[in-house]
């Protein structure tokens, strides 16, 4: 069990990446240049909010979970 | 629970318990009411405050929408969980449910755009960010309270009341709004009328803040305080600390992230859905989940009582599960029992007045087509049978919501430590429901709007559809953030954490 915590803790920072990458470039930067106000609130929300908590969170939890630092936990 | 001489820490007396349990379910339950009456009145507090023409007014409106319906919300869970770990559970819940009650009643009380201008939105939106702040204070003083006085295998049993003040709270917004708007005319309601369910909730705040004024501080805390456990720094204790942060990110991504979005679905999207998907009349949409909050709210107990039994994990990845498997199918029933499209009409009774058609079908359902400016409207009454099956298919939901959120306040609160609780529970709880979950409805809309576009596009020129079912598209959004979920909780939560102890 401790080695599929493991591996999946590579599929998690990758999922995080995929994730930055899409809201940024699919979502955030289309709405900056759009020219609208009304596109300004979701632009902010994705760059400043979103992008940090799932990107960031998910790479940081899959790296502890590569490292095995919840290797301890039963399942 | 109480100290002993020898300074350990007992179970509290039954009546305490439930004293303890009235005390802070009520105040929760407040804060909810506060919260979804300003969602429940948007349409017309926009008018009155957030003049369409004017696009520095509907920026703001955005804002106040989207930045304090879920974005504000951790920055509150961590303020106040903050102030809580340092001062105490009593006051900090004491502060957030005051701040709420009075940035409520300030809103019922504000002069209009029209009497004095900009100031009226400015105003709406700080009073709104200070609402989003006190709830994200509020849950989790509550849970944490109610947990640190309950027996330990009962958690799940104690907190499940707590659990179950959100849908009583949007229950009882819209009661009051309904009752409101019965008793006078439309125009009333309209000019003055709306302000009559803030200013209410100020009664209620009176009432639960002598409630909860008399209750006693939390025996865990105390003893922690007495004995000089507490921390000095909660925020960088629980996300400095990387043994802490590394169970608060677990409880993001493997418990509330889902969980999250499984609420959001069955409580919110599910009457967006039949509003603005399948044009279900707007008074039986709000029967239907009337009804359906009516006969699920029971199991936020059911499942908290069970969780102590079978374990947190369990009760919540099972709903969790059933809840990816199953919604696409419930949704496409949902829209299935609505869509006239596969009835019969009974052509006789078809009426045509002005711009309004009007077509009857057997099953008891009336559609109603209404064509003003170039723009044509559907609106469904269902038939009896019809009305009965979404009941049951928004209730299923509801079910899938009562397992994953019933027991999650005790799983939180065993997560943690008592020096550190507060804070470190309260922020993943915000993130999971205010920002995964209350970004859905935006995102779901979204992608329904995509997909339908998208076939549109490739009908004008003769292509293949790219979407098979483009009314179901908005469910991919909770399908795959509960499966992310679903898997790191499989893998990586415990059944049964035992930090309280």
């Amino acid at each position: 069990m401790n080695a599929i915590k493991r591996i999946l803790g590579v599929v998690w920072i990758g999922l995080g990446l995929v994730a930055g990458y899409y809201l940024i470039v699919s979502q955030a930067i289309p709405e900056f240049t759009s020219g609208k106000t009304e596109d300004l609130v979701p632009a902010i929300i994705y760059t400043f909010v979103l992008m940090p908590i799932i990107t960031g969170g998910l790479c940081i939890f899959g790296w502890y979970a590569l490292r095995g630092e919840y290797d301890e936990l039963q399942s | 629970m109480e100290e002993n001489s020898a300074g350990s820490v007992t179970v509290s007396s039954k009546k305490t318990l439930w004293k303890v349990i009235g005390a802070s379910s009520l105040g929760t339950l407040i804060e909810w009411y506060d919260f979804f009456i300003f969602g429940s009145l948007a349409i017309i507090i926009s008018t009155k405050f957030f003049p369409a023409d004017n696009p520095t007014a509907a920026f703001l409106s955005t804002l106040a929408t989207f930045a304090a319906g879920f974005v504000v919300r951790p920055f509150g869970a961590l303020f106040f969980g903050r102030l809580g770990d340092l001062i105490g559970r009593k006051y900090t819940f004491m502060v957030t449910l005051l701040l709420m009650g009075l940035s409520t009643c300030a809103i019922g009380l504000i002069p209009g755009y029209q009497t004095i201008g900009f100031a009226a939105p400015i105003l709406v939106l700080v009073l709104r960010l200070l609402q989003g702040l006190a709830l994200g204070g509020e849950y989790g003083g509550a849970a944490t309270y109610v947990a640190e006085h309950s027996e330990p295998n009962k958690r799940g049993l104690r907190t499940s009341w707590i659990q179950t003040t959100a849908t009583v709270g949007l229950f009882i917004s819209l009661a009051v709004i309904m009752l409101t708007k019965s008793s006078m005319s439309t125009e009333a309601f309209d000019d003055w009328g709306w302000r009559v369910p803030f200013l209410v909730s100020s009664l209620m705040v009176i009432v639960s803040y002598f409630i909860r004024r008399d209750m006693d501080e939390s025996p865990l805390f105390k003893k922690a305080k007495s004995e000089g456990n507490t921390s000095t720094n909660p925020l960088k204790e629980s996300f400095g600390n990387k043994y802490n942060f590394k169970f608060v990110l677990l409880a993001l991504f493997g418990a509330t992230m889902g969980q999250g979005v499984i609420w959001y679905t069955g409580q919110f999207y599910a009457l967006s859905f039949l509003q603005n998907v399948c044009h279900v009349d707007f008074d039986q949409t709000n029967f239907i989940m009337g009804a359906a909050l009516l006969a699920g709210t029971g199991f936020f107990v059911v499942f908290g009582w069970l969780s102590d039994h079978i374990g947190r994990k369990t009760v919540m990845l099972v709903g969790m599960l059933l809840a990816i498997l199953t919604f696409r199918p419930i949704y496409d029933q949902m829209y299935k029992q609505v869509d006239v499209t596969v009835k019969h009409e009974l052509v006789d009774q078809q009426r045509i007045e002005g711009d309004t058609v009007v077509k009857v079908y057997d099953d008891g359902s009336i559609a109603t087509q209404v064509t003003e400016g170039g723009i044509t409207k559907h609106t469904v009454h269902v038939g009896q049978r019809a009305f009965w099956s979404l009941v049951l298919l928004v209730f299923i939901q509801l079910l899938f919501v009562t397992m994953v959120y019933g027991p999650i306040a005790a799983f939180l609160v065993e997560m943690f430590p008592v020096r550190i609780r507060y804070t470190s529970m309260s922020l993943p709880y915000h993130i999971g429901n205010g920002i995964f979950g209350g970004m859905l409805p935006a995102v779901a809309t979204y992608l329904v709007t995509r997909a339908q576009a998208a076939n549109e596009t490739a009908r004008q020129v003769s292509e293949v559809l790219p979407y098979d079912k483009p009314h179901l598209a908005g469910l991919w959004y909770p399908i795959l953030i509960a499966g992310v979920g679903f898997v790191i909780g499989v893998f990586y939560l415990k059944n049964k954490n035992q930090n309280i102890e």
